[in-house]
């Protein structure tokens, strides 16, 4: 293996979700994302690299993601 | 997707409306709703101060600020429950959102006024917190109207909010409530302040979206007492019929205003006998509490003022290690 394909291998997407952080090895979109966490769209705002962004956008490996909750009890 | 206004990349889709916006966009769309929902229900008409109930969390301070840009001169109002970590942390977010707006903002005490947080207050009446919190509310926010020259009390209350409250009044109908969910409650003469809902055609998700946005520092953390709350069940199953079929709360809401609309006009209240706030008992289920564990509402209200809190340069404030 290359170095190259090494580092790609080890390049993981970032999510944070719920105070806890996840590694994920595949791009997709945020709606695949919101699904592979069993979340609703409605409910949960989807922020890449800082930026708030629509479901249909893909999030790549390099990408740090952050999940957030909408809906609150009170 | 594009923003249907600009052609730039969107932030956010907005499915109700079968539309996305960028950021930009979306934050001008959500403050035509608010001033929109404010001018055709007559939430605060011409000459009316507003006061806004102020808890922390996302939906009040994003409310707040709305308010001030949209040339509403409203001040804030904090309850504080006296739950150690989670009050000390909203209030302060609340008193920097203060700084910020150059606003008032009033805070009424419960650990002050009964020497007890709500859980113990709680324990000792065996009602459950939530059911307290509601009559301290109700009658704090009031009084801070009535004795503050305030003429309408402005809640951050969503669509979602809303929603699922009819949802749960409607599945066990409890028809003493039913009716009374409306996006504006008219005040009483000089004893009762009108009350209305700014984000009552709002969706959750469009108000967090907004206060991200805007870069709003709200507390994340929900009151304990709000965990397990059914709400949040009810709010999940209207999200799930949202999924399938967009704008079916916004339609579930605005079926109910106009039904309401038809509906008899509800018995007026009579004057409380000990502090003549309205009340459909003798007594209001606040001065009842009073009675009942013992209370001194000398001390009940305090206001920060940013105006006359100016720095020394190079002085920085004690706060927020949150
Ligand atoms: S969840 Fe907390 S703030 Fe909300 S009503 Fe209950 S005690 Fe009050
Ligand atoms: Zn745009
Ligand atoms: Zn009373």
């Amino acid at each position: 293996m290359t170095t190259l394909s090494v580092l790609c291998y080890l390049i993981r997407m970032k999510v944070e979700w719920d105070g806890r952080s996840y590694d994920i090895e595949k791009r997709m979109t945020g709606r695949k994302l919101l699904e592979s966490f069993n979340l609703s769209r409605e409910a949960h705002l989807i922020v890449a690299n800082g930026k708030l962004t629509t479901e249909d956008q893909t999030l790549n490996t390099t990408d740090t993601v952050r999940i957030i909750r909408v809906i609150s009890g009170g | 997707m594009k923003c249907r206004v600009c052609g730039k990349p969107a932030s956010l889709s907005l499915r109700a409306y079968n539309t996305a916006l960028c950021a930009d966009d979306f934050i001008a769309f959500l403050e035509k709703r608010v001033l929109q929902t404010i001018r055709r229900y007559k939430l605060i008409n011409t000459g009316e101060r507003p006061l806004v109930a102020v808890s922390g969390g996302k939906d009040s301070l994003a409310l707040w600020t709305i308010l001030n840009r949209l040339g509403f001169a409203a001040d804030g109002m904090y309850i504080d429950l006296g739950i150690a970590e989670y009050s000390q942390t909203s209030y302060l977010k609340a008193r920097a959102m203060a700084d910020e707006l150059n606003r008032r903002l009033f805070r009424f005490s419960i650990p002050k006024v009964f020497g007890k947080e709500v859980a113990e207050l709680s324990r000792i009446t065996r009602r459950p917190p939530c059911s307290l919190c509601g009559t301290v509310k109700r009658y704090a926010m009031n009084r801070v109207c009535v004795t503050e020259g305030y003429s309408v009390l402005l809640t951050g209350h969503n669509l979602d909010d809303e929603a699922s409250a009819l949802l749960g009044n409607i599945l066990y109908w409890k028809e003493e409530y039913l009716w009374k969910k409306d996006v504006v409650l008219e005040g009483q003469g000089s004893s009762l302040a009108k009350k209305a809902k700014p984000f009552f055609l709002c969706s959750e998700r469009e108000v967090a979206a907004y206060a991200l946005l805007k870069g709003i520092d709200y507390v994340y953390e929900e009151c304990p007492y709000a965990v397990g709350a059914r709400t949040l069940v009810y709010k999940n199953v209207l999200n799930q019929i949202e999924e399938m079929s967009p704008a079916t709360k916004i339609m579930f809401l605005k079926g109910y205003l106009k039904r309401l609309r038809s509906e008899p006009k509800r018995e007026q209240a009579t004057s409380c006998i000990a502090c003549g706030y309205p009340t459909y008992t003798e007594k209001c289920n606040f001065c009842s509490l009073m009675d009942r564990v013992g209370g001194d509402q000398r001390f009940a209200v305090d206001t920060y003022d940013p105006a006359e809190t100016r720095m020394e340069p190079g002085e920085t404030r004690p706060d927020n290690h949150a």
